[in-house]
Order: C-alpha cells, then sequence, then structure tokens
C-alpha cells in the first residue's frame, strides 16, 4: 500500500504523520524540536519507522513549518510548503465544512477563512508574541504551574483577573501585579488564558468576520482555559480536534500525495550525514549571513545570500 | 574647492538624476553606492527611531556619500512627513560634524523655483537657462521612457523564457540612457530598446494570475526596502501591475487626483495625504478589472496608508478580492515575508481554479 509521510517542523515542537490513500493515519507522532531541526527529525523518522508496517511503501514527503526549506532539502521531500495553506488543507480534509480555522502555536499565531474548501483570507502576526505559545509557556514558569496544567487551573476561577493583553511586556508586569495585590492563582491564570483571547481576536483576527464552525488548533489549543474563553468570547461553539496538533503535517502529507511523485523514499536515516556551516560574506556591504547546507559532505544548497552567491 | 554632488537613491531613478545634474550644474555628481544593509544601518542609527524608513534609508545614502567625499548634497521634501524630512535630516547631518551644503529643492512640500535658480546659480555660475530647460525636457522623456519600459517588464518578467533576460536590457538601456545628448538621441535609444525587449521571448497563458502592487512610493520603488518583492512575484509566475512611479509623481498626478476622488466618492471626501486617495481609488479599479489579488506595502509608521488601509480593506471586502499588507521596518524578517507571500500565492492560485 502507498503511503505518504507529512512532517511539521514547528519552533516548538516538531510534528509527523503518515497518511494512506484513504486520508487515515497510519503512524504519527508529536515531539518537541529543542532548538535542533534536523535531531529532532532524525529522531521523530527513526519511531514512525517503527510505527509503520512493513507492507508500506512510502511514495512521497512533505515538510511544512519554520524549518520546512531545511528538513525538505535533508529529506528530499517532494513538497516544501507554508504553514498557512497546510493547516489550511490539513483541517479541510478532516472537517469539510469548516469556515474559521484559529491556530495558536509557539512563535505565531494565524487565522485562515475558508469557504466551499479553498482559502479565502488569512492573517498571521506580525510584531507581538503576546498571544502565542511561548508566551504562555514563559508565565506558567514564572507562576511555577506545569504548562500541562495551566488549562485545567484555569477552569477553577469565576473571575478571571483583567491583565492587559496588548503586549508581553505589559502583561508581564500586570500579572506581577495583581499577583503581588494577592489575587488567587487560579484567576491569574484564567485572565492570563482570557488575555490570550483577547489579544489574538484584537491582532490576528482584527476585521475578520469569524463565523462557524470555527476549528481551533495549534499546541495552545491543548489549554482548556483558552478554549473556554474563545467559546465565551466568540459566544459560538469552538471545535478542538484530539489530531488538532497534527493538521499541518496531515495537510503537507496530502499536498505531498497529490503531486504525485514517483520516486520511492525510505525512511533510513542512519546512514545519510547532514550538516550546516554558517559564515559571514564580506563581499559587499550587505554582509550577508550565509548558510552552506552539507548532505553526506557534498554541498547542496546555500541560503541567505541576497546576491544569489554559493 | 571643487563640488562633488550627491542625492539620496531610489530604484533606478539615478541614471534621469544624474543626467539632469551633471549637464545642469556642470559639476562632478557622486554615483551613490547601490542601498546595502550598510546603508539601513547606519540611517537607523542616526535616525529617531518611529520615523519612517524612507528616511533611514536616504540618510544613509547621504552619510555614505559624505563619507566619500561629497560635499554638497541635494534632498527634497513633500507629500506627508516627507514634507519635514529635508530640514531635519539636514539638521542631524549637520549634528554629526559633516561640513557640507545642503541644496534643500522642494521644501515643505513646495517647490520654490527662485529659491532653486538661486541654488543652482550658486553653483554653476555660467547657467544656461534655455539649454537648462532642454535638458529638463530630456529628463522628463527619459523618466517616461525608462516607466513605460518597466511597465511592459513588469507585466511579462514572470513568464520569460530565459530568466535575466529583461533585467539585462534594461541595464543596457539604461547606461545608453545616461549617455545621450539631445532628445533625439533618446527618442532613438529608446525604441531601439523597446523593440529588442518586446522581442524576449515570453511564455505567458492568456489567464495568467495578475496581481497588483499599491502602497507607499518610496518603498514600493525602491527594490532593497521591500526586499525585492517583485522578482519574488516574478518566480510565481504572475503579472504584476505597479502604478506609482516617479513619472506618475510629478507629471501625472495632480491631475489625476480629482477624477480618482469622484471615483471613490463612496468612501472618501477628501484628500487623505501623500498616495493615499489615490491607492484607495486604484483598489476600486482593481477590483471591478477583476484582478486576482492586492499587494499593499509600505514603510513601518506610514501614516497616510495607515490612513488608507482600513478602506482598502473594506473594497476589497465587497468586491471579494484577496488582499495582503506588508510593512516594512529597518529589521523587518525577511523570511516572515516570504511565508506569507507564498501563502498568498497559494490562496488566489486556489481561488483562480475554482
Amino acid at each position: 500500500m502507498n503511503c505518504y509521510l507529512g512532517i511539521d517542523i514547528g519552533s516548538i515542537s516538531t510534528k509527523g504523520v503518515i497518511i494512506d490513500d484513504n486520508n487515515n493515519i497510519v503512524a504519527s507522532l508529536y515531539s518537541w524540536t529543542e532548538g535542533n531541526p534536523i535531531k529532532a527529525v532524525k529522531k521523530l523518522i527513526n519511531s514512525l519507522k517503527e510505527q509503520l508496517p512493513s507492507n508500506y511503501i512510502l511514495k512521497g514527503i512533505g515538510t511544512t513549518g519554520s524549518a520546512r526549506k531545511l528538513i525538505g532539502l535533508m529529506l528530499d521531500a517532494n513538497v516544501v510548503k507554508n504553514e498557512i495553506t497546510a493547516h489550511a488543507i490539513g483541517t479541510m480534509s478532516i472537517h469539510p465544512d469548516v469556515h474559521t480555522i484559529l491556530e495558536i502555536g509557539g512563535q505565531d499565531s494565524k487565522i485562515i477563512l475558508t469557504r466551499n474548501g479553498i482559502v479565502t483570507d488569512y492573517a498571521m502576526n506580525t510584531l507581538c508574541a503576546a498571544g502565542t505559545g511561548a508566551f504562555l509557556s514563559s508565565q506558567a514558569k514564572r507562576l511555577n504551574i506545569p504548562i500541562e496544567e495551566f488549562g485545567e487551573l484555569a477552569l477553577k476561577s469565576d473571575n478571571p483577573t483583567k491583565i492587559a493583553a496588548r503586549c508581553t511586556v505589559f502583561a508581564e508586569s500586570d500579572l506581577v501585579h495583581k499577583a503581588q495585590m494577592g489575587y488567587s492563582k487560579e484567576d491569574i491564570v484564567a485572565g492570563l488564558c482570557k488575555s490570550i483571547v483577547l489579544n489574538y481576536l484584537n491582532n490576528v483576527g482584527k476585521g475578520k468576520k469569524i463565523v462557524g464552525p470555527i476549528v481551533f488548533q495549534g499546541g495552545v489549543s491543548k489549554n482548556k482555559g483558552v478554549v473556554k474563553y474563545f467559546k465565551e468570547v466568540l459566544n459560538q461553539d469552538v471545535i478542538v480536534d484530539e489530531n488538532g496538533h497534527l493538521m499541518g503535517a496531515i495537510g503537507i502529507a496530502i499536498l505531498s500525495r497529490e503531486q504525485k511523485s514517483e520516486k520511492t523514499y525510505s525512511l533510513e536515516m542512519s546512514d545519510i550525514k547532514f550538516e550546516t556551516k554558517g559564515f559571514e560574506c564580506s563581499k559587499c556591504a550587505n554582509n550577508c549571513e550565509l548558510l552552506r547546507i552539507y548532505k553526506n559532505n557534498q554541498l547542496i544548497e546555500t541560503v541567505g545570500s541576497m546576491c544569489g552567491r554559493e | 574647492m571643487d563640488k562633488i554632488i550627491a542625492f539620496p537613491q531610489m530604484g533606478n531613478y539615478d541614471v534621469p538624476a544624474r543626467f539632469l545634474f551633471s549637464h545642469i550644474l556642470k559639476a562632478q555628481i557622486m554615483s551613490a553606492k547601490k542601498i546595502t544593509k550598510n546603508t539601513i544601518e547606519i540611517g537607523t542609527k542616526y535616525s529617531p527611531d518611529f520615523v519612517c524608513t524612507p528616511f533611514k534609508y536616504t540618510l544613509g545614502t547621504m552619510i555614505e556619500c559624505l563619507e566619500n567625499g561629497a560635499n554638497v548634497v541635494m534632498q527634497f521634501g513633500g507629500g506627508c512627513r516627507y514634507g519635514y524630512y529635508s530640514e531635519l535630516q539636514e539638521q542631524i547631518l549637520k549634528d554629526l560634524g559633516y561640513n557640507f551644503k545642503y541644496i534643500n529643492l522642494i521644501s515643505a512640500g513646495k517647490a520654490n523655483v527662485k529659491n532653486i535658480y538661486h541654488e543652482i546659480k550658486s553653483i554653476n555660475g555660467k547657467l544656461n537657462i534655455i539649454k537648462s530647460l532642454y535638458y529638463l525636457l530630456i529628463t522628463k522623456k527619459m523618466v517616461k521612457y525608462m516607466d513605460k519600459v518597466d511597465d511592459y517588464i513588469r507585466h511579462n518578467i514572470g513568464f520569460e523564457e530565459n530568466s535575466g533576460d529583461f533585467e539585462k536590457l534594461n541595464n543596457k538601456m539604461l547606461k545608453e540612457f545616461s549617455k545621450v545628448n539631445s532628445l533625439c538621441g533618446l527618442n532613438k535609444v529608446y525604441r531601439k530598446y523597446f523593440k529588442l525587449i518586446k522581442k524576449v521571448k515570453i511564455n505567458k497563458p492568456t489567464n495568467c494570475l495578475k496581481v497588483g502592487i499599491i502602497g507607499e512610493l518610496y518603498t514600493i520603488m525602491e527594490p532593497f526596502a521591500n526586499y525585492y518583492l517583485e522578482r519574488e512575484l516574478a518566480n510565481y509566475n504572475i503579472e504584476i501591475t505597479r502604478f506609482t512611479n516617479v513619472h506618475y509623481l510629478l507629471f501625472e498626478k495632480g491631475k489625476k487626483i480629482k477624477k480618482y476622488l469622484k471615483d471613490t466618492k463612496d468612501y472618501i471626501k477628501y484628500k487623505m495625504g501623500a498616495d493615499a486617495s489615490d491607492n484607495i481609488a486604484r483598489t476600486l479599479e482593481m477590483c471591478k478589472d477583476g484582478y486576482d489579488g492586492i499587494i499593499h506595502i509600505k514603510s513601518a509608521f506610514c501614516t497616510p496608508e495607515i490612513g488608507a488601509m482600513p478602506i482598502i480593506n473594506k473594497i476589497c471586502d465587497e468586491y471579494d478580492v484577496p488582499i495582503i499588507f506588508f510593512s516594512f521596518d529597518s529589521n523587518t524578517s525577511e523570511v516572515g515575508i516570504k511565508t506569507r507571500l507564498e501563502a498568498f500565492y497559494d490562496m488566489i492560485e486556489m481561488r483562480k481554479k475554482r
């Protein structure tokens, strides 16, 4: 049977999924990137290989997420695409009638509007990190609460305290202020969850018509507190899929299947030596930071130059 | 001391500007270096933080020129906050301790002809007015030709069979432009190259994707300031239309604004400063013409365009035409822009297929 691998390499987590011709998930894994996408993907592939039954033949690889180009080169992927398109395709394959996709990841957040199976509009956060997972996890650390328990704790509060949501710096000083005033941890945590929602709707969702069905995904969708306040503020039901964190990977796997590559891919990673070397070019005043990518000691690509120098 | 004259850069317009100044001023004209990261770094260092990016680029260029030995700097202001740029930049440069003569051609948005005449006369004592007007005419024509060729190239560069053909011919044409001596000579060069450029082999489908670029003038016209957005778009095989160019700003804008205000009377009542009203009118025009998408670019903190954006958004919403806004600053992430552009392309392509 034919199968297709999709990998979504985000700033915080790396997601991999293998699907068959009917969009069934054959194997999947969610792991941490830990600042080393190459290592994370090698580990991911080894684990997927173990899950994969032997009668499957890999006919396509797609990569998405912020390290998509690097990993695309490493795996010789037949599709390398941005995460906005991948998330839309993935979500629409499971919820064909979806109209709004809310996505909050580790470093970025986006909104995608779809009608009749195509993307009609999208937006992505540009300046502020206050509405992302990275902010939540740093605040969880400050409050000494494991990020996994954050959402549950938020649900215990009936009275979320108001926290300035405009900007991380203000939010943080507001949070410290509220803690020192003596507000309970539950109220502060709930307030944070609500501030994420408000910040998202003010920044990313600004001017967009949010109509149901709404699907909420990305790492932050696992936080029950944030889900609760999305429902409350939007006054609509918000669907959180149990595979919500894999949507980007599923989408890119589908795109890789649609490309109809003739090649057969292998998941054997141990014989591939993949290295990168960074240096600053000093041939002109631009001083571009170049990155040379070597596969099995052979230079396969140089990225980062403005003039096209290798 | 010999006078060495310098002026800020924008796109390829240094060719006509150098042509004009060298003939009128009879002095040495410095060719500023192409804008690099170094330009924007020093420009940013000496600029107020929240000023818009063109200020930083032009200040950076002027500092680079002064460092290379220029002793006369020409700048002009007008339109929006730009009207105050010139005075402020002069003060910053003087505070930095450079010893030079500063010529402000347009102050607070108004060109004082008498003043300009005196400034020029102080550099070139033997100024011949008749001859100068003749060279002015040639320069005007040159800008017109450049923009015409540019428009054609922009429409077709996404489909050229041998990548780089257009750019090569265009560069050759600009080189010959800088050497012409008469109106007749200019016309000849233009006709020769436009013919060659039209012969460049292209492979263009009839129903290709059409995208229009609007926004703030400097960021639109200086490719470094928009991270070579047009080059990136051409890679996606898109027909690109751009409305703002120097010929438009200097010779067409004044005539068109009344029509624009009439066209957009459902949306705006007054002129909104700089090109804001123009961009609103163009948005409406493109929506009616069936463009597949619109890209709006501006430098960060560009006040007139910030005022225009909600209206542009509303028009696009009503006509259901996708629009994307990009804001460029001295430290914008290039990867972020590429990701959004790629997603935008995917989106308009998906819509077209339907």
